[in-house]
């Protein structure tokens, strides 16, 4: 009822967000192809630095396993894309995705904080190493093909799963679990002494974060014609959304997208043309945003609202 | 039967010579200045490239050239833990956010170190031959130039230890490698002291990278291949214990010659976990207790 509550009283941010979705949903009737395509791209690195921010921002541990979720996905459409309907395959990745979590989460997540990041590195490396050696030593492929879908369908799909990530990214921030989570970042020790099963929490977060990533993943790889397990995990994948996101800024839930619509333009621009150049400004920017702008374009904004945010709060 | 052991042996060691003397490196530069360069790699390649331009452009030898690369790397380790890191760690409110922003920080110079390369040396495989006559023990047949590489991998690693453990810098790395804090009221200036502790590591991965270049193609992607065995063997040897990350070198190099002696391409996924199981059951390393 909060929610409800609060909603009545600013009604103005959901409007905006309900006409912001109304507008990306009749695009592809008004839009040239490519904007659609363009804004495919956009949707799927959202997905990945908000899942990665729903995470790793309130908790504080980095994981750098999106690359290994996503690549699950990716790997679930090369194997079964031609045998089950698209959303059950979709479905698959995402379940795969999340039990792969359950596990690496109940595992690691006791481990303090960089061991957890180097863990989770390693994770993505080990599954395209076994797959690598699986395809070429037993079922005797190097590659596989995907099974194509039309431009509008994977549009309208990554659109739906980024809806429902927002949505239940917010409803975790605005729940006990959401708080609960907060203190885990704030202090693990503390937040365990008040009764939080810390271990417990951080999993489950984990893991819903990995089905998105993972049921993204099936239906990003349609584009792509061919599929082999380097392609499928490249480590690019965890990287790029721990940029977008603390570029974007992780205070609030928009920072990560508008870190990531900021990239995919910019990789848009440059990546064909000068693709060393892209990657050495990403490298650049990374470590500036680090030095320069902990909170990143959010945190800027905010800084320069601050005289009427903080009297907002005194009035309530 | 014999030379098939010491082949499998002696490759291990020959392999994790080099191995050792890169965890050596990071090892200073997790155990003690706290930073997880994943960038560490990169300072091999470096190496490697300095070592083969000068071999094929001026025919400066490789040998010559392990000096001038340890020395250009650690100035550059050096500068930028002065630049770079310490201004992270003073932004940084404890110890946990300046880990994790610092492996940040680590994997844009990546980025930038590894695409400067390819803009300036291009992305092929490059190698060149020195010391390429065979050698034989027992059988078991060796390039001389791989058994130079251990050869110096023991030198530098020795050199380096005696360092830490006879000299007044040696010791105070070693007192800012148990308790930054009680080592600064101790009067180590500890800026200065973690400056040069990563500017050490650094050097051993460009000097690591030239023996690499001696023996082995390289490619300026090389580099990450490097950064996950030297992490594997920093958690192997335990964080911050320099014997134990040379010990762990040597191991991990005959495992790996092992595995890929049974089961060739398994090798990296071995590692893998290797690695990951002994985070789960021992993530203080072998030597630690």
């Amino acid at each position: 009822m909060d929610n409800v509550a609060e909603v009545l009283r600013k009604p103005i941010l959901p409007a905006l967000a309900i006409l912001i979705l109304v507008l990306l949903a009749a695009s592809p009737s008004y839009a040239p192809g490519y904007i659609v395509v363009l804004l495919t791209d956009i949707f799927m690195y959202s997905i990945m630095a908000v899942s990665w921010a729903m995470f790793s921002g309130p908790t504080g541990y980095i994981s750098l396993a999106t690359a290994a979720f996503f690549g699950v996905g990716v790997y679930a459409l090369a194997l079964l894309g031609f045998i089950l309907p698209l959303p059950a395959v979709i479905l698959i990745g995402g379940l795969v995705s999340c039990c792969l979590a359950l596990l690496v989460g109940a595992l690691t997540l006791r481990l303090k904080g960089i061991y957890f990041a180097i863990f989770t590195f390693g994770l993505i490396e080990l599954i395209m190493n076994l797959l690598l050696w699986w395809e070429v030593n037993r079922s005797g492929t190097v590659g596989r093909l995907a099974v194509p879908v039309d431009y509008n369908t994977v549009y309208y799909v990554m659109l739906g799963i980024l809806t429902t990530l927002l949505l239940t990214a917010y409803l975790i921030r605005r729940s006990r679990f959401g708080l609960a989570l907060r203190s885990i970042g704030d202090c693990e020790e503390a937040a365990a002494h008040i009764g939080i099963n810390v271990t417990a929490l951080k999993t489950t977060i984990f893991a819903i974060s990995a089905f998105f990533l993972g049921a993204s993943g099936a239906i990003m790889a349609t584009r792509w014609t061919y599929i082999d397990p380097r392609i499928a995990f490249n480590p690019q994948y965890s990287f790029m959304p721990v940029l977008m996101a603390m570029f974007g800024g992780m205070e609030q839930l928009y920072g990560p997208i508008l870190g990531a619509a900021v990239f995919t333009y910019l990789e848009e621009l440059l990546i064909t043309k000068f693709p060393y150049y892209y990657m050495l400004l990403f490298g650049i920017i990374l470590v500036v945003v680090l030095l320069f702008l902990p909170n990143g374009l959010v945190g800027l904004i905010q800084k320069w609202r601050k005289g009427g945010s903080i009297r907002q709060r005194a009035n309530t | 039967m014999i030379a098939m052991v010491l082949d499998v042996v002696i490759g291990g060691l020959l392999m994790g010579g080099i191995y050792a003397l890169i965890a050596v490196g990071l090892s200073l530069q997790y155990g003690v200045a706290r930073v997880l360069n994943i960038s560490h790699g990169e300072f091999i390649m470096l190496g490697a490239f300095v070592t083969w331009s000068l071999y094929t452009l001026f025919g400066i030898t490789p040998l010559a050239s392990i000096v001038v690369c340890g020395a250009v790397v650690f100035v550059i380790g050096f500068v930028l833990h002065r630049t770079l890191y310490s201004r992270i760690r003073a932004l940084s409110e404890s110890l946990a956010i300046f880990e994790g922003n610092s492996l940040l920080a680590s994997f844009g110079l990546l980025f930038i170190i590894q695409n400067m390369a390819i803009l300036m040396w291009g992305g092929e495989i490059r190698g060149y031959s020195y010391l390429a006559f065979p050698v034989d023990f027992w059988g078991a047949t060796f390039a001389a130039n791989r058994l130079v590489t251990l050869l110096f991998a023991v030198l530098i690693g020795t050199a380096f230890y005696m360092f830490l453990a006879r000299t007044r810098l040696g010791k105070a790395i070693r007192a800012a490698a148990q308790d930054l804090v009680a080592a600064g009221l101790m009067g180590v200036n500890i800026d200065h002291v973690l400056a040069l502790c990563f500017g050490f590591g650094a050097a051993m991965a460009g000097m690591a990278g030239s023996l690499i270049s001696m023996s082995y193609m390289i490619s300026p992607v090389m580099g990450m291949e490097y950064t996950v065995i030297a992490i594997i063997v920093v958690v192997l040897g335990g964080l911050g214990s320099i014997p134990g990350s040379f010990i762990g070198g040597l191991l991990l190099g005959l495992v790996g010659s092992l595995v890929s002696y049974v089961q060739p391409g398994l090798s990296l996924a071995a590692y893998y976990v290797l690695f990951m199981l002994l985070l789960l059951v021992r993530p203080t390393g072998i030597m630690r207790r």
